[in-house]
């Protein structure tokens, strides 16, 4: 076929135009997001102090930190999915949970004269239960993001890939995070970063290859 | 570059506001400036000058599959040189060869450049073959016969809503085959 005859058939084929990628990729997220809760509720559950939980405010900044996680890597996410478009200007948001969790760090440790030891704090009760359960729950995400990033056109598809994978475990560990019974930022910096990490390197190499245009 | 950037974003913008003729001159606007830059990074690679008609096909494709990609607010040819050079740097990278791709083999062009001959591309025309039936005969009708969404759907007894899903679907699994 000739290029003027491919020009031909791509003008006729002009009014199938797709939605813009964020229109798709929040109802996705959305549904993705009540299949990973079934899952939290139909296996572990809720934490059964929740009520008790809600009052301490190192269980409440679980929920800053994973969400200051998850929502810079969706705008950032949307961002990569355009061909000319790089991570410079942006890569700094990803830092925000990690400078919210440096602040915390410290912070519990003046708020809380009568702390259990440091490495008690950091090896927690279910260290192993957080890195099998956000993996886990960040799948239905991860796959709903993959889904709907493939539309998108990025320059780096690994790397759109990567950002994908930290914005569903970002999404997983706000999850994950009604159920922890550990709520020291020691704990978090541990072990939901080593699950997340785990998350981002799978997001990579599904990226690599799924979201190549 | 400044007035062929300009009309090309408003030729893109009336494209997206639903105008077919607009579109089409936009792809035939943007054809010869990818065929000379395919064949400049071509060149570059030390490769010779014949698969240069299958990466502008590739490009076009790309260009129409990922146009919700492209941000009304800004300017059109980033955009389209971007896909370019990706498209272009994949090329040489399936035939195995050592990737250096100039910045500007797509944005330069250089002046008293006489225009590329167009050469006879393949790749598309083997994958054209192996589409499903129904994508296949819709493409042919369009794209050689020339005929319109309205006459192909009469010629194949379907609907036009069927034409033109069957049309989208043959486009983008076109697309599909050059890229595995």
């Amino acid at each position: 076929m000739d290029t003027d005859r491919l020009i031909r058939s791509l003008a006729a084929d002009h009014e199938s135009r797709t939605r813009p990628l964020a229109a798709t990729l929040a109802p996705a997220l959305l549904v993705a997001l009540l299949v990973s809760l079934t899952m939290l509720l139909a296996t572990v559950g809720l934490r059964k102090d929740l009520m008790v939980a809600m009052r301490n405010p190192l269980f409440d900044l679980k929920f800053v930190v994973t969400l200051s996680l998850a929502l810079p890597a969706l705008a950032i996410s949307l961002h990569l999915s355009r061909p000319e478009a790089s991570l410079k200007g942006w890569a700094g948001w990803l830092l925000l949970p990690v400078v919210i969790l440096a602040l915390a760090i410290p912070a519990e440790m003046m708020m809380m004269p009568q702390r259990p030891p440091m490495m008690t704090r950091l090896m927690g009760r279910s260290a192993m239960l957080c890195l099998t359960a956000i993996p886990l729950l960040s799948l239905p995400l991860l796959a709903a993001a993959l889904i709907v990033l493939r539309q998108g056109a990025p320059a780096r598809p690994a790397l759109a890939g990567a950002v994908a994978g930290l914005l569903s475990a970002g999404l997983a560990a706000t999850i994950y995070a009604a159920h922890c019974i550990d709520d020291s930022p020691l704990f978090v910096a541990t072990w939901y970063t080593l699950a997340t990490a785990l998350v981002t390197a799978i997001g990579a190499l599904a990226g690599a290859r799924l979201l190549k245009y | 570059m400044r007035g062929r950037d300009d009309e090309w974003t408003d030729l893109m913008r009336s494209a997206n506001a639903g105008d077919g003729v607009a579109y089409h001159r936009l792809l035939k606007s943007v054809t010869p400036v990818l065929r000379a830059g395919a064949r400049r990074g071509l060149a570059r690679a030390g490769q010779p000058p014949d698969q240069a008609e299958d990466i502008v096909q590739d490009i076009l494709l790309a260009v129409h599959l990922k146009r919700q990609t492209w941000d009304a607010d800004a300017p059109f040819a980033p955009w389209l040189f971007a896909i370019a050079r990706n498209k272009l740097i994949d090329a040489l990278r399936r035939r195995g060869r050592r990737v250096f791709v100039n910045i500007d083999d797509f944005a330069e062009v250089l002046p008293g450049e006489p225009p590329a001959e167009t050469l006879a591309p393949g790749e598309v025309a083997d994958h054209l073959a192996g589409l499903p039936q129904r994508q296949r005969e819709v493409l042919q009708s369009i794209a050689v016969d020339s005929d319109s969404i309205k006459a192909t759907a009469a010629k194949l007894s379907m609907t036009e809503g069927a034409v033109r899903v069957a049309l989208h679907r043959g486009l983008a699994s076109l697309a599909a085959k050059l890229r595995a």
